[in-house]
């Protein structure tokens, strides 16, 4: 059947800001589908509100919306538009909840609008799990026993029927948000009450435990003619209990045999057809019995999901793209397969190969948050690895983390040498707790329990995790404490020793800590050796037929020869450099908090840039959820950790012109001063300015050299150098380790008191690593500018006002292009310097500045040099691919070759708002501060900085109330500046509610105010009125730990409610600003393509 | 670590470690992509005569037990893999892989670039080799494997088939019961099952579909088949060059026409012979459990556990039978029917085992066929 012709113009759904269940993986399959349905001459309608998406790239979509995906801004996008069809599966759970709503309301039909890929009917069977439990019974298959419940008595009454542990699985919430695993009363009557709160229809599901049985993943794909294929199978590392999302998981399955795989995929096939899902992929999820084979259906994703990215990736099988195809009536043999050519994509991929993918978290950065994991997904990111045994797949995965560890490092008695250990008692307690607690670091803890003599039964009955990935890390153990023997006895590593480690993954960094060697003496010794790594294809086939898409990992094979050709043994490469001018990407590994999708968004660019510049693009990257992975963004793709070692394997083998540093983020930029000594080409920005920008006394050189300001600053290696350094700079001062990312463990320190606290645990933490104290600026404006550069000539990107005050992360706070309060004379001030700093830096390429402005004074706080996170959203706004023209500019073109020589300012407003994960992690406050805890972001474009951000609030999930009661509780130094927000409320029609001491305050000011009690002054009190939604918006600033913790109960039930919090007087400011825009003309809808036709076009090309 | 060496015809030399019996072995070095289902295929008659590489890195993963076998003994010559598990995972493992193919007498290497012996076999055809643990020169197992005679017409059949006829009552495997007992089924068709090297799982499906089988060896002339009054007769899959056996194709030829017939893999390549057609040696055959087929009477697709190094020419059937399904891979033959009687046949795996379910409905066309010959109303 080809493709449908009744079909023209089809609405593509994205997912939004980047949050803990939904990253960039969406971005990925929505990209795959708009290119495919692109191709086959479909107009595609696209909205997002993640403009640090590739999908929202004006030249992708025909039409693209950033605007936010709710069923009223997307009914007034179908208003506009007409589509004939809405794709609703490609945009994770926020475009099939947007879809469903917008189905039920009658809009899909109003406007003849098709759901296409999952009609309404199959996408509720799949999610409300009444009707997935019916239809699984229907078709002869069991489910764990479970019940429904919408109060706490109905919750009550089904335990009566259960065993503890019970699982409590809030309805329509993302990566199991409010969910979680009760084992008593008192843990069931908690999480009941916040998996009905956190529920959008205030339901839960109560279910049998199935902990610690193993749990299993299909990815199956069905078209309308009824042909299903399962695209790949997945195991979890780590049994039921943990979410999928934050296990280990491996591919393919390995510990089913025939008969029970088998059995998994004809389920899939049943479910798939039962579900209804028309066309496109689907995920399904297994429990599996060890004991006995017995198998559960746990759930199913009728949409491209998490785990289809990973099988995309695990298996060269385009899911999204071939889901997109399916969905407009192509069947699955009409399509070929990208990789033969030859073949029809009416297969299921084989592979030769194992993948591991594991996930990356932060609870750094959430201290009072759960670290142990349960049905709720808590991690932020993950990398995968390909090796050809699990072994090597596994190791390559830990390296590929970033998180500073070379391979299975040591967790307890961490300074002995020898890798077995007799563990004492308190180390055998600490150990046994850590196996039966599943964590981010359990894989460590499990190594630490073989090395410390216990059983593999042991482990396995205090883990659940199958004996057979258990035995492999005893194998892994095993070559680490012969390497460490033979060379403690011999002093030196035999060949045949040395390979196996390499075979099973080991990282020159590990082999060398075992035998008391350097990584560069490690890696010359292996290639003496001739132990060198050669690559291999991912070809969804195993070989069997000939690949044309050179999609590669790096693997360590034994040398075979020709007998009768008498040819020398050598292992066999599939890598085949060209001879063509070419050039290395480094990509940015694992999301992390403060490196996320806008770098990858970045290193795609680069990717196209120097494809249409002529160059061969080599991208290197680790992160399955991304485009820059994807086999067609890039002429080459290593999927490969982006450690020193695999990074220089890669260039020996390919001989690139230079390796691009600067647009990964962090990852990359820390690799230019080693890659650089390797004899590598850094092209762009030199290794040196840019440790001039990284290195603080080379830095603070540079800026006396040319008269800039900076707050005053110290370092201090003692608790003394500290107070002597802050009593000079005076309170408060901001604080942090010599070496950061994304403001980790900085501090704003308002007294000795607390500074010695600091001291005392972050010397602790890094003994070896100063401390930077800085004066902290209280209440100044902060601006972040992006810049690029040519070497000779700077033009500014755009120069983004923050809404929050300097001391919020940058990351984390709100922005504005253009400014929305700044006096010309600062910008222009502020324009000077960047120029400047980018001369003095020989910036060529992309460079970020940030800077606080106080008293009109200008202060530097400081320099990237490099892409920032905001890229992605600069461009947006102004018109200009910023990522594309650094490039370029890298390879040698100038700015007034682009034609980009002046700074644009659009008469339109683009506000950014960030995302936070806080309602993944219960009782952790909410308040920002100087250590970035956004994993997102959104963009709200409109007429005027009011209705922009409005946008951007709604997009971020902060649904601004036009009318009702605002709460207004601020700490004195505040009151003043709150009061004309109050009035503006207030004249808005807004009820205000206060506090006793903001209340009279207010009064006094001419804001009739309500009084409330505080929680300390009995009840009802304004927590009491929050949760019974008598509350529409909250405005709450705090100051020093008492108030802190006061007032931390109004955050957090705000956040648990769903009640729009601003935290700072500006946030408000601009909240009012935003519902005055609401209500004064509504929100439009336009596409990103007309807001750019306003601004002034480029000079030349 | 004992070493041991595989070695190609065209010369190449692998070296690897042994594990299973540590003695030489020759055969026809082939290639499976099937990621499940070992003991299956290393019990599969049709292997008979060849050394088996698995793509699949990981093998033995679940160890062995008693019941995923397809004949009373492993019949590979020779089994290839890069790492074979030595701690097997299972509720159903009763050994391991290892010790099975010792006992087995079946030589294992280990440790060797399977993908890169995969792509050799692709680009240069499947060819002899030798896995040998002797330690011999290089050139000396380079000139055994050269030596060794290849599948062209070979007739292995001969040496896989039963030697008396047999019944069968056994029926499809379900988790928790096992192989099933069959008092409910009931037998509604007598089919006779020539066994060319028959897997038990086309039994076990036959069974399971109501056939009372009994199974008889490759010789027994067509008369004596008739006269045991079967409703249907079965042709088995099995090793070697179709062309071969020549005393089954005659058979075949006195049993068209005179009751339904329903042939997989070497049957069905006998069958073609017997109709008139042709086959030919494929480069390196279709061994795997992902194999795309249309069948072309629904247009619908099925994926297939396949194993087989020839295949029906389809010019050769035109005008005595008619297409029914093709390969999607490389459009080659995967089902025929006589235009008129109730005859038909596949080259792949309907009893899959390993492999996917999908193609089990043609066991039920076969019944269906008796069906309307009059058989079991």
């Amino acid at each position: 059947m080809p493709k449908r012709t009744d079909i023209k113009k089809v609405l593509l759904i994205g997912s939004g800001p980047i949050i803990i269940g939904q990253a960039c993986e969406f971005d990925y399959s929505g990209t795959q589908a708009c290119k495919a349905l692109k191709e086959d001459g479909y107009e595609v309608v696209l909205v997002n509100s993640n403009p640090a998406t590739i999908m929202t790239d004006p030249n992708l979509a025909d039409r693209t919306y950033i605007e936010p995906i709710t069923p009223e801004m997307v009914e007034k996008i179908i208003e506009r538009e007409r589509p004939d069809a809405v794709l609703p599966t490609m945009g994770g759970q926020t475009a099939l909840n947007c879809s469903v709503r917008l189905a039920e309301a009658g809009v899909f039909e109003k406007y003849g609008v098709e759901m296409i890929g999952a009609g309404l009917n199959a996408i509720k069977k799949a999610e409300e799990r009444e009707l997935f439990k019916l239809a699984m019974q229907r078709i002869g298959l069991e489910v764990p026993r479970s019940s429904q419940a919408r109060s706490i008595d109905k919750a009550i009454e089904i335990i009566g029927t259960m065993d503890f542990p019970v699982i409590i699985r809030p309805s329509f919430t993302l990566g199991g948000t409010g969910g979680g695993i009760a084992y008593n009363m008192e843990e069931y009557r908690d999480m009941v009450r916040y998996g009905i709160e956190s529920s959008p229809v205030n339901e839960i599901l109560v279910e049998e435990s199935v902990i610690g049985w193993k749990e299993y993943e299909l990815e199956v794909m069905r078209d309308r003619k009824d042909n299903v294929v399962i695209i790949c199978s997945i195991e979890n590392f780590d049994p039921m209990g943990v979410h999928t999302g934050d296990s280990i998981t491996v591919a393919p399955a390995q510990t089913l045999t025939d008969k029970e795989y088998q059995i998994l995929r004809d389920y899939s096939i049943k479910i798939i057809r039962e579900i209804g899902v028309d066309t496109g992929g689907s995920n399904i999820q297994f429990s599996v019995n060890p004991q006995n084979g017995k198998v559960y259906v746990i759930e199913m994703n009728p949409r491209v999901s998490r785990s289809s990215a990973l099988a995309s990736k695990a298996t060269g099988f385009p899911i999204a793209k071939i889901a997109a195809k399916l969905a407009v009536g192509y069947t699955l043999d009409e399509i070929p397969n990208d990789i033969t050519k030859k073949t029809p994509a009416s297969f299921e991929p084989t592979i030769d190969y194992v993948v591991v993918k594991i996930p990356r978290f932060a609870f750094e950065k959430f201290p009072n948050a759960d670290a142990t994991l349960t049905t709720q997904m808590k991690s932020v990111g993950e990398a995968m690895a390909i090796g050809r045994t699990f072994k090597e797949a596994m190791s390559k995965a830990v390296r590929s983390l970033e998180t500073g560890s070379g391979g299975f490092d040591k967790k307890v008695r961490k300074d002995r040498h020898e890798p077995e250990f007799v563990p004492t008692d308190a180390e055998l307690d600490l150990i046994k707790a850590r196996l039966k607690m599943p964590s981010g670091e359990r894989l460590w803890f499990v190594c630490e329990a073989i090395r410390g003599g216990l059983q593999i039964e042991d482990i396995y009955r205090s883990t659940g995790i199958d004996p057979w990935f258990l035995n492999n890390l005893k194998d892994i153990v095993d070559i680490e404490k012969a390497l460490f023997w033979q060379f403690k006895s011999t002093g030196r590593l035999p060949e045949g020793l040395f390979r196996r480690a390499k075979e099973a993954g080991f990282s020159d960094a590990s082999i060398g800590a075992l035998s008391n060697k350097s990584e560069s003496e490690v890696r010359a010794l292996a290639s003496e050796c001739g132990i060198e790594p050669v690559y291999k294809t991912v070809d969804t086939c195993a070989a069997e037929f000939e690949a044309h898409t050179p999609y590669l990992y790096s693997t360590y094979e034994r040398p075979f020869y020709n007998a009768l050709e008498g040819t020398a043994p050598r292992s066999a490469c599939e890598a085949r450099p060209t001879k063509r001018k070419k050039v290395v990407i480094l990509g940015s590994g694992p999301n992390r908090i403060g490196q996320g999708i806008e770098f990858d968004y970045c290193c795609v660019h680069c990717s196209l840039a120097l494809k249409e510049a002529g160059y061969e693009s080599i991208m290197v990257n680790c992160n399955p959820e991304t485009v820059s992975t994807d086999y067609d963004t890039s002429d080459r793709l290593y999927f490969e950790p982006l450690a020193f070692q695999d990074v220089l394997s890669i260039v020996e083998k390919e001989k690139p012109l230079g390796v691009i540093v600067q647009l990964g983020g962090q990852t990359p930029l820390k690799l230019a001063v080693p890659l650089e000594k390797a004899g590598v080409k850094i092209l762009g920005t030199s290794s040196d300015s840019i440790d001039m920008a990284e290195d603080r006394e080379r830095f603070d050189h540079l800026l006396e050299r040319l008269k800039l300001k900076r707050p005053k600053s110290g370092i201090a290696r003692s608790i003394g150098d500290a107070m002597r350094v802050a009593r000079s700079i005076g309170y408060p001062v901001m604080v942090r380790p010599s070496y950061v990312l994304g403001g980790r463990a900085m501090e704003i320190v308002y007294e000795e008191r607390r500074l010695i606290e600091y001291m005392t645990k972050a010397i602790h933490a890094s003994p070896e690593h100063p401390v930077l104290i800085d004066s902290f600026l209280q209440n100044a404006v902060e601006v972040d500018v992006d810049c690029i550069s040519d070497g000779e000539m700077t033009v500014i990107g755009g120069v983004m006002e923050h809404i929050e005050e300097a001391g919020v992360h940058s990351g984390d706070s709100a922005c504005s292009i253009p400014p929305y309060s700044l006096a010309k004379g600062v910008l222009d001030g502020i324009r000077h310097q960047a120029k400047l700093l980018a001369r003095e830096l020989k910036v060529v390429g992309l460079m970020n500045i940030q800077f606080a402005i106080k008293d009109n004074e200008i202060y530097i706080l400081e320099v990237n040099p490099r892409a920032s996170r905001t890229i992605p959203f600069v461009s947006k706004a102004i018109g200009r691919p910023l990522a594309k023209y650094a490039t370029l500019l890298m390879m040698g073109s100038t700015l007034k070759g682009l034609g980009f020589t002046e700074e644009i300012t659009p008469a339109y407003t683009s506000v950014k708002e960030a995302v936070f994960p806080f309602i993944k992690f219960p009782g952790v406050d909410t308040l920002l501060g100087p250590e970035m805890k956004s994993t997102g972001e959104v963009m709200g474009i409109s007429r005027d900085f009011g209705a922009a951000f409005a946008k951007a609030q709604i997009s971020a999930g902060n649904r601004m109330p036009l009318k009702g009661r605002v709460f207004i509780s601020v700490r004195d130094e505040d009151k003043e500046d709150i009061a004309p927000v109050a009035m503006e409320l207030f004249s808005l029609g807004f009820k205000v509610v206060a506090t006793s001491g903001t209340a009279r305050f207010l009064k006094e000011n001419g804001v009739p105010a309500e009084c409330v009690l505080k929680v300390a002054e009995g009840r009802p009190h304004i927590v009491d009125r929050i949760k019974s939604r008598e509350i529409d918006m909250v405005i709450n600033t705090s100051f020093g730990a008492k108030s802190v913790a006061d007032s931390y109960s109004i955050r957090r039930s705000s956040l648990d409610m769903g009640i729009p919090y601003f935290t700072t007087v500006a946030g408000a400011r601009a909240s009012a600003m935003g519902i005055k825009a609401m209500l004064k003309d509504g929100l439009d809808v336009k596409t990103l393509q007309e807001y750019h036709s306003t601004l002034q076009t480029p000079n030349t090309k | 670590m004992k070493k041991a060496t595989l070695a190609l015809s065209d010369g190449t030399v692998f070296e690897g470690y042994s594990f299973g019996a540590q003695i030489d072995k020759t055969g026809e070095v082939v290639f499976n992509t099937s990621m499940t289902g070992y003991q299956e295929v290393l019990t599969d008659p049709s292997y008979k005569g060849q050394i088996v590489a698995m793509t699949y890195t990981e093998q033995g993963n679940y160890g062995v037990n008693d019941e995923d076998i397809e004949s009373a003994r492993p019949w590979a010559e020779g089994f290839i893999v890069k790492e074979h598990c030595q701690y097997p995972s299972s509720w159903r493992a009763r050994g391991r892989l290892d010790e099975y193919l010792k006992r087995h007498n079946i030589a294992g290497i280990y440790g060797i670039d399977t993908r890169a012996l995969t792509r050799i076999i692709r680009d240069k055809g499947a060819m002899q080799g030798v896995i040998s643990t002797t330690g011999q020169d290089a050139a000396v197992l380079v000139k055994k494997a050269h030596e060794t005679p290849g599948m062209v017409g070979a007739d292995l059949v001969k040496e896989v088939t039963c030697g008396a006829p047999y019944s069968w009552n056994e029926g499809l495997w379900g988790l928790g019961d096992g192989y099933g007992a069959l008092d409910k089924i009931g037998k509604r068709f007598k089919v006779v099952a020539y066994d060319f090297g028959i897997k038990r799982n086309i039994l076990r499906n036959l069974a399971s579909s109501g056939c009372d089988v009994t199974v008889v060896p490759a010789f027994m002339p067509a008369n004596e088949v008739l006269a045991m009054r079967p409703n249907g007769v079965f042709l088995s899959n099995g090793p070697g060059d179709p062309d071969a056996v020549k005393y089954a194709r005659r058979n075949i030829q006195n049993l068209i026409g005179k009751t339904p017939i329903f042939g997989i893999c070497l049957g069905h390549q006998i069958l073609a012979l017997a109709l008139g057609g042709s086959t030919f040696k494929l480069k390196f055959g279709h061994r795997g459990a992902n194999q795309p087929v249309m069948d072309l009477t629904t247009g619908r697709v099925e994926i297939t556990s396949q194993n087989h190094g020839f295949a029906v020419d389809e010019g050769s059937i035109k005008g005595l039978a008619n297409l029914t399904h093709i390969n999607l891979n490389d459009r080659t033959v995967e089902g025929i029917a006589h235009p008129s009687l109730p005859v038909f046949s596949v080259q792949y795996h309907p009893e899959a085992s390993p492999g996917p379910h999908d193609a089990q409905y043609l066991f039920r066309r076969f019944t269906d066929m008796m069906e309307q010959q009059g058989a079991g109303v």
